[in-house]
C-alpha cells in the first residue's frame, strides 16, 4: 500500500469504497506495482480478498507483500485471502489426466470456450461465511492480469463476460469491488486487447493508467500515471475528472508529483 | 580482482581504471548478502550449486547466461525458474552465439542440459560449443585480444579530454575468474571429453515427429505438446522439481530451445498473420513457465521474431517471457557501411528485465548498446559515435548519422518511442 497514492485517490483502508470496478491499465511500461498496492491495500482493509494471479508466482506476491506490510501466507491460513496461481495450475491442468474440473480447465480444452468454471471459483471464493466469528468487510476480486487470458486462448468477449458476471456477483450482490489490470499494448496491433480494454473502460469507475514517458527512460522518472473517475459524484475530482502524475518506483514505495516536478528537476 | 595488464605504454593507468571500475560495479552498495563476484563463500545460507549465486538485490538464485557481460546487464544473472529470450537478429548468426554461451556455461558447471531445435540435431550443437577460456589461458588470450583491436593511441594518457579516460568500459576483461560467469572462445570448439562427461536430453522435433500422431483434443499444435511433455518428464524424472526427494547433490537444469516459432516447429504464425493455432506459441510460453517456475532449472529461447508475421503475438510473448533480449546485426542492412557503427556488428536492445520479488528492478544507465564478435570474444559495448576527424563540419554524410542516430531511440528499452516533445 503505497499512501501517496491513496492520497491521491482519497481513500484509506479504513473507508474503502465499495461495489466499484476498477481498471488498472499499463501502456510501454510495467503496472505491476499497481496491483501491489490494492493487494495490500484491501488485505489491511480486511476485506475477503480472491486473488487471479495469473502472471507471478506466489513466493513473489508474498514478498513483495511483506515489504509493503502484508503477509500473504498469513492472510491465506486465516481465510481472508484465496489465491489462485495460473502458472502452478497451469502446469496440473496440462500434464493431469482429464480428472476433477479446475478454474483453468480452459488450458486444456482445444477451442477455449468460456470462463465459466473460473467464475464459478471466485463466486465460491467470495460467498459469504456464516460462522460468524470471521467477519471480513466486503468481498474483493483482483486479477493480474486480464491480457494473459487473450494469449491463452480466450477472446476478449468471453473475458468481457466474465467480468460483467463477476460484476453482477461481486460488486452489486455483495457490495464488493473488483480490480484488474490489463496490458495496453498502445499501437492499436493486437485488436483483441483493445477490444478488451475498451469494453473494460466502459464498464470501469475508476481507471488508472501507467504510462512510459514518452521521450524515453529516465532514471528518476518511471512514467507517469493518469486517474480517470467516472463517476461524476466524486466530489475531489476536478471538472475533467482526469489527473495526471508522474511517479518514481522505489524499495518499498512509490513517490507522486506533479508533471515536471521530480525532485531530480528541482 | 585480476588488473588486465593492457599492452603499449600507458599500462600501468588503463590497466588501473579497468580494475577499479570493474570492482566498483560489485561493490557499489549490497544490502545484504555475499560478495556478488562469485567467490561462493557466503552462499551457504542457500543450498550451494555449483556456478549459481544469488542475487544481491531479491535473494533470487542467479545462472550465468555465459556471457559475463550480460549477466552484468540483466542485473547479476538469470535467475532460477525464469525465462530468457532472445530475438534472433535477421541471419541468425549472433543469436546462436548467445544460446551455445548458454549451454558452454551449464556444461562447465556441470549443470544438466537440455536441447531443443527443430533445425540441427542437439548432438551436433553441442559438438560445436565454443571452448571456455579458464583460469590459465585466458588471461594469455584476453590479452592479446584487447591488443589486437585496440589501436595504439587509445592507451596513451589523455592530455586534453581527460575526463573521458574515466568512463567505465561496459565490458572490458573478466569480472571474476571464479565459477560464476566464464569467457569462451569462439574459434575453438570444447574439448569432446567435457562434452562426453556432461549430462544432457537432446529434443530434436524430425525425430520426435515419427512416432504416432495420436489424437487428443489439445489447443497446443504437435510439436510443442511432445517438446512440453519431454521437458515435463525431464524435469519429473529427474528429480529437479524438488518434490521427489533425492540423497544426491541438487543440480540445475538448462533448457535450451532454438528458433521457436519458426515454421520448423509446424507453427503458422510467420506464414500468416491471422492464422488457426495462432495461441499455440503463448500457451506454451505460459506452460513451459509454469514448469520452470516449480523447478531448479533456467530457460534460453531464441526466437525469430522477424518473421512473424502478426505483430501483436510478439508483444503477447514478451508479456510472458521474463528477461527479452533483442539483437539487431548490421548484416545486410545499410547500418553495415554507416560510419556510425563501423566499429560494431550490432545492436544489442535490452528489452525487457523482469521485476521478480521486488517493486524495482535492476536497470543499467545505458540504453544504447552494441556488441562486436572479435576473433574470439563476443563483447558487448556502450555504443558512441566516432570521432569526427576532419575539420570542416561538412562530412558527406553529417545528416545521416544525425537521422540514424535518431533511430536509436526506439531502443531505449520498455520505456519506448522517442517522440519529439519533452516530458519536463
Amino acid at each position: 500500500m503505497f499512501p501517496e497514492l491513496n492520497n491521491l485517490l482519497n481513500i484509506t483502508p479504513d473507508r474503502a469504497e465499495q461495489g466499484k470496478l476498477t481498471l488498472l491499465c499499463d501502456a510501454k511500461t510495467d503496472g505491476s506495482f499497481l496491483v501491489h498496492h490494492f493487494l495490500s491495500f484491501y488485505l489491511k482493509a480486511n476485506c475477503k480478498v480472491c486473488f487471479v494471479a495469473l502472471i507471478q508466482s506466489f513466493s513473489h506476491y508474498n514478498i513483495v507483500g511483506q515489504k509493503l506490510g502484508v503477509s500473504l501466507t498469513a492472510a491465506r491460513e486465516c481465510g481472508q485471502l484465496v489465491f489462485l496461481e495460473g502458472l502452478k495450475s497451469s502446469v496440473d491442468v496440462f500434464f493431469r489426466a482429464q480428472a476433477e474440473p479446475h478454474p483453468l480447465q480452459f488450458l486444456r480444452e482445444a477451442d477455449a470456450g468460456n470462463l465459466q468454471p473460473l467464475y464459478e471459483f471466485v463466486r465460491e471464493a467470495l460467498k459469504p461465511v456464516d460462522d460468524g466469528q470471521a467477519a471480513w468487510r466486503c468481498p474483493v476480486l483482483l486479477v493480474d492480469d486480464l491480457s494473459v487470458l487473450l494469449s491463452l486462448g480466450l477472446g476478449a468477449v468471453a473475458v468481457l463476460d466474465f467480468i460483467h458476471y463477476c460484476r453482477v456477483a461481486v460488486c452489486w450482490e455483495r457490495k464488493g469491488n473488483i480490480v484488474a489490470l490489463a496490458h495496453d499494448s498502445g499501437d492499436g496491433e493486437d485488436k483483441e486487447n483493445d477490444i478488451l480494454l475498451n469494453g473494460l473502460s466502459h464498464q470501469s469507475h475508476l481507471i488508472l493508467r501507467a504510462e512510459g514517458l514518452a521521450t524515453g527512460f529516465c532514471r528518476d522518472v518511471h512514467g507517469q500515471l493518469r486517474i480517470l473517475w467516472r463517476t461524476p459524484s466524486q466530489p475531489t475530482a476536478q471538472r475533467d475528472g482526469s489527473l495526471t502524475y508522474q511517479y518514481k518506483i522505489q524499495d518499498k514505495s512509490v513517490s507522486f508529483f506533479a508533471k515536471g516536478m521530480s525532485p531530480a528537476v528541482l | 580482482m585480476a588488473a588486465v595488464a593492457t599492452c603499449g605504454t600507458g599500462a600501468g593507468s588503463t590497466g588501473s581504471v579497468v580494475a577499479t571500475t570493474s570492482e566498483n560495479n560489485v561493490t557499489s552498495f549490497q544490502r545484504k548478502g555475499p560478495r556478488a563476484s562469485g567467490t561462493d563463500s557466503g552462499c551457504s545460507r542457500l543450498v550451494s550449486i555449483a556456478g549459481t549465486r544469488p542475487s544481491v538485490r531479491n535473494g533470487q538464485l542467479l545462472v550465468s547466461t555465459g556471457l559475463p557481460a550480460l549477466d552484468q546487464l540483466l542485473g547479476g544473472g538469470l535467475a532460477v525458474g525464469t525465462v530468457l529470450l532472445i530475438e534472433e537478429d535477421k541471419y541468425n548468426i549472433y543469436s546462436s552465439l548467445l544460446f551455445k554461451y548458454f549451454l558452454a556455461e551449464g556444461i562447465i558447471n556441470g549443470h544438466t542440459l537440455l536441447v531443443a531445435s527443430a533445425k540441427e540435431d542437439p548432438a551436433d550443437i553441442l559438438q560445436e560449443l565454443p571452448a571456455p577460456l579458464l583460469d590459465d589461458n585466458y588471461k594469455k588470450d584476453l590479452d592479446e585480444d584487447i591488443c589486437n583491436h585496440q589501436t595504439p593511441d587509445s592507451n596513451i594518457k589523455m592530455k586534453i579530454a581527460w575526463r573521458y579516460q574515466l568512463l567505465p568500459k561496459m565490458e572490458s576483461g573478466p569480472v571474476s575468474s571464479s565459477r560464476f560467469g566464464h569467457y569462451y572462445d569462439a574459434s575453438k570448439r570444447m574439448p569432446r571429453e567435457l562434452i562426453e562427461t556432461s549430462k544432457w536430453h537432446g529434443f530434436f522435433f524430425p525425430e520426435k515427429l515419427s512416432s504416432t500422431l495420436n489424437k487428443e483434443p489439445c489447443s497446443l499444435t504437435h510439436g510443442y505438446r511432445r517438446l512440453l511433455q519431454f521437458i515435463q518428464k525431464v524435469i519429473y524424472e529427474e528429480g529437479f522439481d524438488g518434490s521427489n526427494p533425492q540423497k544426491k547433490q541438487k543440480n540445475i537444469l538448462r533448457i535450451g530451445i532454438q528458433n521457436l516459432g519458426s515454421p520448423l516447429w509446424g507453427d503458422d504464425i510467420c506464414c500468416t498473420e491471422n492464422c488457426d493455432n495462432s495461441h499455440s506459441l503463448t500457451k506454451f510460453l505460459y506452460v513451459l513457465r509454469g514448469l520452470l517456475r516449480t523447478s531448479l532449472s533456467a530457460c534460453i529461447i531464441t526466437m525469430p521474431t522477424h518473421l512473424i508475421q502478426n505483430k501483436a503475438i510478439i508483444a503477447r510473448v514478451t508479456n510472458l517471457s521474463d528477461t527479452v533480449v533483442g539483437l539487431e546485426s548490421f548484416i545486410g542492412s545499410e547500418r553495415e557501411t554507416n560510419p556510425l557503427y563501423k566499429d560494431y556488428h550490432g545492436l544489442i536492445h535490452i528489452r525487457q528485465i523482469p521485476r521478480l520479488n521486488n517493486l524495482i528492478y535492476d536497470v543499467s544507465d545505458v540504453k544504447d548498446l552494441a556488441f562486436k564478435l572479435k576473433r574470439k570474444l563476443f563483447t558487448i559495448e556502450r555504443l558512441h559515435l566516432p570521432p569526427d576527424l576532419s575539420d570542416t563540419v561538412s562530412r558527406s554524410s553529417k545528416q545521416d548519422l544525425a537521422e540514424s542516430s535518431k533511430l536509436l531511440g526506439p531502443g531505449c528499452g520498455m520505456m519506448a518511442g522517442g517522440k519529439q516533445h519533452l516530458d519536463f
